[in-house]
This record gives C-alpha cells, sequence and structure tokens, in this order.
C-alpha cells in the first residue's frame, strides 16, 4: 500500500489503453469525440442497470443472504446485456453520424471509417469500465492499509488491475467485431461477443479463485483479438512483417 | 464583472452576466445587423463573415460580394468549400474547449481533494444568507430555495446593470468595474489560495517570495487579460481565474443551496440568451450591431485572432504569426474614436479587398475559426465537478460521471451551435446532464459498485 503499489497497479490497468489512446486516437479531435461519447453511453448503460438493481435490492429482503446473491448475479448479468444494448444503439448513431460527415464532405467520403470508430467506441466502453471498476482501488492504494488482513487475498490490487486491463481490451475488440457483425448482418457475431462478455462477467464469480476467472479471461481475450484482427483485413503476413518492421505494398492502409 | 467579496462588502457579484453564453466568433450577424448597415466596411466585413459561415449564406449575398464582386464563381466554391471547412473545424472547434474546461475541472478538483481549506465550512456568502443548519428537511429545503432566489436576483440585476451601462456607452465605468474585480481575482485571491497550498504541504515562504510571486503573477495576468498578451498565456489566467471563482464558490455556498443554485442558473441562462428580451442577447446583439469585441476579461477565446494591428497592411502581407487579442484597445479606442475603430475591426476581418491574394485569404480562413465560451461557464461547470469531488461519498466514480457528463453537454451544444449558427447558452444541457449524473451516481451507481468491488465482479 505504497506508492509503488499505487504506479504499478494504474500502469498494469491502464498502462496499453493509455498507450492505445496516445497514439491512435489523440491526434483527430473526431475520434477524440467517438471516444467520450462512447464512454457516456456506457455510463449510461451503467447507470440504468444499477438503477434496475437497486430497486430489486430496495424491494426485497435485506437479511435473505442468498437472495441477495441471487440479485447481484441478477445486477450483473443484466448490466452486461444493457451494456451491449447501448452497443448497438451506440452503433446505430454512429452510422447516421457517418451519413451526415459523407454528405457534408466535398469528396463524398467520410473522414472517418466506421472500423475506425468501432475501434475507438470499443476503446471508450473499455475506458470507462475500467475506470469505474479500478479508481477507487487506487486511490485507496495510495492510503495506509494492508491487504488482506482479514483473510482475503493479498493479491486483491494485483488481480485487479489484470482484470482491469483484459477488460479495457476485450471491450476494443468486442466494439470491432459487434460493430462488424451488425455492418455485414452477422447475428453470430454479436450473439459470440454477448456470449463472450457474459462467459468474462461470469467467471469473475470464481474470484478469489484468480486462475477460475484470470485465465479464461485472458484467454478469451487472445481469442478475440486474433479474431478483430481477421476482421479488420489482417492476416498472418502483415503480423510477421510488422515483426521484422517491414513495409509491405500489399498491406491496408491505415487511414480511411 | 466578477466577484464578489465574500466576508466584506460592496462589490458586487456578477458572476454569470454575459459570461454564459456560448458564441462562435464566426457566427454570422443577427437580424437587425444584418439590414441596417450602411458603411461599406461594415458591409465588406458582413460578407467576409457570411462567406464564412457555409451554409447559410444566401445566394444573393454571396454573388453580390462588394468587394469581390469581381469574383462571383470563386465566391460560390468558397462557400461550399466553407461549408464543409465548418464541419471539419467543428470537431477541432469541440476540443478547442474540452481541453481548456477539462483544465480547469483537473485544477479545482485537485485542490478539493488536496487543501482542505476549500472543504471547510467558514461561513457564507451575504448573498445566501439563510443558514441550512435547522433540523428538518423542509426548513432546509426551504432556505436553499430562499438563497437561490436571493443569488439569481443579484445577477439578474447586475446583468441588466451591465447591459444598460453598455447600452449607454459607459465603457469607462464597466472598465473600470472588470479592472477592479480582477484585481481582486488576481491578487487577493490567489494569496489566498496561495497561502492555503502552502499551508496543505507546509512549506514555508517569506514574505518578500510571496510579495515577488504574487505581484509578477498578478501584474502578467492584467496585462493579459486587458491588454495584449500571448493567447496560450491568456487563456491560461482565464482557466486560473475561473478555477479560483470556482473554488469561491464551492466553499461558501452551503450544500443544498448550490445544487439548487446551479439548477436555477442554467434556467436563467437559457432565458437570458434565447429570449429576445434577454439581457445577455440584448448584449452579444448590440455588440454585433457595433462591431465591437465583447469584454476579454469575460470570454475565453479559442481563435487565434488575426490582428492587422492598428490598419498596417504590411504586416498582413508579411504573414504574422503573433496571436494577441486587441479587443481592450478597441474597447478603449471606442469611446474616442468610433469610426475609427470600425475600420479597424473591417480591416482585422477582411484584409481580403485590399489583397486580394488566394494564399492570404486562405491563411486568414484558417486563423479566424474559434469559438468563444463565457468564464461563467468554466465557473459553474468547475463549481459542479467540484462539489461532486467534495461531498460524493462515492468519491471519484461520481466526479468522472459529473465530467463526462458535462463534456458530452459541451459537446451537444456546439452541435447546436453549428446548427443554429447564433449565440447560445452553454449551461443548461451541461448542467443538466452533470446534476442528473451526480444523483444517480451518488445514490443508485455506488452501491452497486460498492457491492460488486467488494466481492471483486467485474460487468
Amino acid at each position: 500500500m505504497t506508492l509503488a503499489v499505487f504506479f504499478g497497479c494504474t500502469f498494469i490497468a491502464f498502462g496499453p489503453a493509455l498507450g492505445l489512446f496516445l497514439f491512435t486516437v489523440l491526434r483527430d479531435p473526431l475520434r477524440i469525440i467517438i471516444l467520450i461519447a462512447g464512454a457516456f453511453f456506457w455510463l449510461v448503460s451503467l447507470l440504468l442497470s444499477s438503477l434496475v438493481w437497486f430497486i430489486a435490492v430496495k424491494a426485497s429482503d435485506p437479511g435473505d443472504e442468498p437472495l441477495q446473491k441471487g440479485l447481484l448475479i441478477f445486477g450483473v448479468l443484466f448490466s452486461v446485456l444493457l451494456q451491449e444494448a447501448f452497443r448497438f444503439l451506440y452503433y446505430k448513431l454512429l452510422r447516421k453520424a457517418i451519413e451526415g460527415l459523407v454528405a457534408l464532405s466535398e469528396d463524398g467520403c467520410s473522414p472517418i471509417s466506421i472500423q475506425q470508430m468501432a475501434y475507438v467506441a470499443g476503446l471508450g466502453f473499455g475506458l470507462m469500465s475500467g475506470a469505474f471498476s479500478m479508481i477507487n482501488l487506487l486511490v485507496d492504494a495510495l492510503g495506509p492499509g494492508t491487504v488482506g488482513i482479514h483473510g482475503d487475498s493479498q493479491l486483491y490490487f494485483l488481480t485487479s488491475a489484470f482484470m482491469t486491463m483484459v477488460m479495457i481490451f476485450l471491450h476494443t475488440f468486442w466494439g470491432i467485431l459487434f460493430f462488424h457483425g451488425c455492418e455485414t448482418q452477422r447475428w453470430w457475431e454479436m450473439a459470440a461477443v454477448i456470449l463472450t462478455h457474459l462467459i468474462v462477467s461470469g467467471s469473475t464469480f470464481w474470484n478469489p479463485l484468480y486462475v477460475g476467472s484470470l485465465v479464461p479471461s485472458y484467454l478469451l481475450m487472445f481469442a478475440t483479438a486474433a479474431w478483430a484482427y481477421v476482421l479488420s483485413g489482417g492476416c498472418t503476413q502483415n503480423l510477421l512483417q510488422s515483426l521484422r518492421g517491414q513495409q509491405s505494398e500489399t498491406s491496408p492502409q491505415p487511414g480511411s | 464583472m466578477m466577484i464578489t467579496f465574500m466576508n466584506s462588502s460592496d462589490s458586487e457579484e456578477e458572476a454569470c452576466n454575459e459570461r454564459t453564453s456560448l458564441i462562435s466568433v464566426e457566427s454570422p450577424p443577427a437580424a437587425s445587423y444584418q439590414d441596417g448597415l450602411q458603411a461599406p466596411e461594415a458591409a465588406e466585413t458582413q460578407t467576409y463573415r457570411k462567406r464564412h459561415t457555409g451554409g447559410s449564406c444566401s445566394p444573393s449575398d454571396a454573388d453580390s460580394g462588394n468587394s469581390d464582386s469581381g469574383l462571383p464563381v470563386r465566391d460560390i466554391a468558397v462557400d461550399n468549400k466553407e461549408e464543409e471547412l465548418t464541419l471539419k473545424y467543428g470537431a477541432k472547434h469541440v476540443i478547442m474547449l474540452f481541453v481548456p474546461v477539462t483544465l480547469c475541472m483537473i485544477v479545482v478538483v485537485a485542490t478539493i481533494k488536496s487543501v482542505r481549506f476549500y472543504t471547510e465550512k467558514n461561513g457564507q456568502l451575504i448573498y445566501t444568507p439563510f443558514s441550512e443548519d435547522t433540523p428538518s428537511v423542509g426548513q432546509r429545503l426551504l432556505n436553499s430555495v430562499l438563497n437561490t432566489i436571493i443569488m439569481i436576483s443579484v445577477i439578474i440585476v447586475m446583468t441588466v446593470f451591465l447591459v444598460v451601462l453598455y447600452k449607454y456607452r459607459c465603457y469607462k465605468f464597466i472598465h473600470g468595474w472588470l479592472i477592479l474585480s480582477s484585481l481582486m481575482l488576481l491578487f487577493l485571491f490567489t494569496y489566498i489560495y496561495l497561502g492555503e497550498v502552502l499551508k496543505t504541504y507546509n512549506v514555508a515562504m517569506d514574505y518578500l517570495t510571496l510579495f515577488f510571486v504574487i505581484w509578477n503573477f498578478g501584474a502578467v495576468g492584467m496585462i493579459c487579460i486587458h491588454w495584449k498578451g500571448p493567447l496560450h498565456l491568456q487563456q491560461a489566467y482565464l482557466i486560473m481565474i475561473s478555477a479560483l471563482m470556482a473554488l469561491v464558490f464551492i466553499k461558501y455556498l452551503p450544500e443544498w443551496s448550490a445544487w439548487v443554485i446551479l439548477g436555477a442558473i442554467s434556467i436563467y441562462d437559457l432565458i437570458a440568451v434565447l429570449c429576445p428580451r434577454g439581457p445577455l442577447r440584448m448584449l452579444v446583439e448590440t455588440a454585433q450591431e457595433r462591431n465591437e469585441p465583447i469584454f476579454p476579461a469575460l470570454i475565453y477565446s479559442s481563435a487565434m485572432v488575426w490582428t492587422v494591428g492598428m490598419a498596417k497592411q504590411d504586416a498582413a502581407s508579411r504573414g504574422l504569426t503573433q496571436q494577441t487579442w486587441d479587443s481592450a484597445e478597441d474597447v478603449r479606442d471606442i469611446h474616442d474614436n468610433p469610426a475609427y475603430v470600425e475600420s479597424e475591426i473591417s480591416e482585422a476581418r477582411s484584409p481580403a479587398p485590399t489583397h486580394p491574394t488566394t494564399s492570404l485569404l486562405e491563411e486568414l480562413e484558417e486563423e479566424e475559426r474559434g469559438v468563444k465560451l463565457g468564464l461563467g461557464d468554466f465557473i459553474f461547470y468547475s463549481v459542479l465537478v467540484g462539489k461532486a469531488a467534495a461531498t460524493a461519498s462515492g468519491d471519484w466514480n461520481t466526479t468522472l460521471a459529473c465530467f463526462v457528463a458535462i463534456l458530452i453537454g459541451l459537446c451537444l451544444t456546439l452541435l447546436l451551435l453549428a446548427v443554429f449558427k447564433k449565440a447560445l447558452p452553454a449551461l443548461p444541457i451541461s448542467i443538466t446532464f452533470g446534476l442528473v449524473f451526480y444523483f444517480s451516481t451518488d445514490n443508485l451507481v455506488r452501491p452497486f459498485m460498492d457491492t460488486l468491488a467488494s466481492h471483486q465482479l467485474y460487468i
């Protein structure tokens, strides 16, 4: 519980996301706006799901432990579904925005493509989700205390940081997958996103048995990363070439 | 028109007169301005300005651009390009306002979280005389509503007074008032702030150093805000005084009164800017009629204003990149020489008639775009976020939620500005979102997230 823990956990949780933000989003004002609007949509979905859970809890008996546990599970599942619903709504909004941008541009093409919007929207969702999960913990990590003094896990901060990082990545990839599914009318991609989100959130019920939650989440994260990479037009050849630092003339342009 | 002395006196508090309006630099002139102008320079300005507002130009105006009447085709082409540029630059404007609003909020939240002074209750402003220490909820609510009524009435009176002064051209009085209030903010409040920060971090500073630091800070601030200075320095000073003012409000407004005042101020802003007889609207329209910029001490401008100075043509052709805000000079000169200032402004805004070089025109197009936001908006956004940081038991989640809500509200307001192209109130949408998110996050989301965190669940 020192500055070391604070900085360590901050950079574990938000370092990759910060890198993504700095190198891909910061330069373009339109992307910053889409990011913040994505964060806003996630926030609204959280608000509505909290409202539902709050009403359910207030209407029930607070002393009944299994009921409260059940309501919590219900709250988590409902929140996941609502987040995906708001992702769909955000997709609709961005579609309309692209039509507006196309109409107002001089050469008939929008300054930003739906794939880029999908990436930025996913990143916005992820950042807000990570911030809400992690910031209070980080502030607590600055203060005095001993982790797990009452018999809980001593790795609480560290595992929370890793979980936050994987959630941010997952939201980003889910954004890409989901928007692609909406664009190409492949409902099973959207269903896959919802299913993996439910699996990841459900796996956190294994905490503090971190093997049960972190390992599946990371495996799913790598799987969705590969899938999103393939959907965005990448292939193993490009990957190997970029790792070797070579430029290929057949590689897809990073612009719109 | 800022300040307020809390414990003493006479100085009026005018935190949000015309500061709470949001206008775009390239907004087209109001209806009266469109019809009634006879002076050729003013007509040039009108054409030039209208050329920049893209789609809202009427074809007749575009074609009859009097100074460039020899190039009507280019006008139309420029119009279409302008429309696209308007929206392409639209996102940039939003970011140009996001950054200072974010900075102001960061300063306020950082101070609130670290310096205890601004969260301690040490009395109240004379504008909120009713205390909230009563045991019953109804009494407390009544007191806060009464406080709000008094505060809003004070603000209305001050705004109307300012508009009356402006209409009757009592510029020296207004200028003196503005200078006095900036003096108070830059010296007295900075001194108090610095003292509290030093106390918090237990750092000793002798009076000589203190005097030196505060004198330099204040003097440079006065020069930057009221006269000339580098744009970024002026923007930084405006952000700092907004943050200081917001901190004063956070400290001295009682709990419930602060929230009710925030709500009432947004409604007042809506009425004052949009109603035809609203004081802020009259102020903006009068300023546009007279072709004068509104006082620099009240407005944050994100644009790089191209000032050709006192009709120096060679300066324009040299392509100066110095960005200075020359309006203070204009305000001073207005009293002496209105005609001179008009021509100066038309020189500043449309040297194209005298230098019809395409490259210069394009440079000017680049430079003149920008949005202005009143300082009152900065102050009240920061008050909301600061209060959320100070009082919310959900801590940082609530602050973060309010921050995002205010930014989205600002984004929507700017979108409406791009659509309607006239002065709009910047408070209502953002403050409404902010209030909704504050209360809902504090009461609904916080228990949910706390329960999730205690079980280490992730959604």
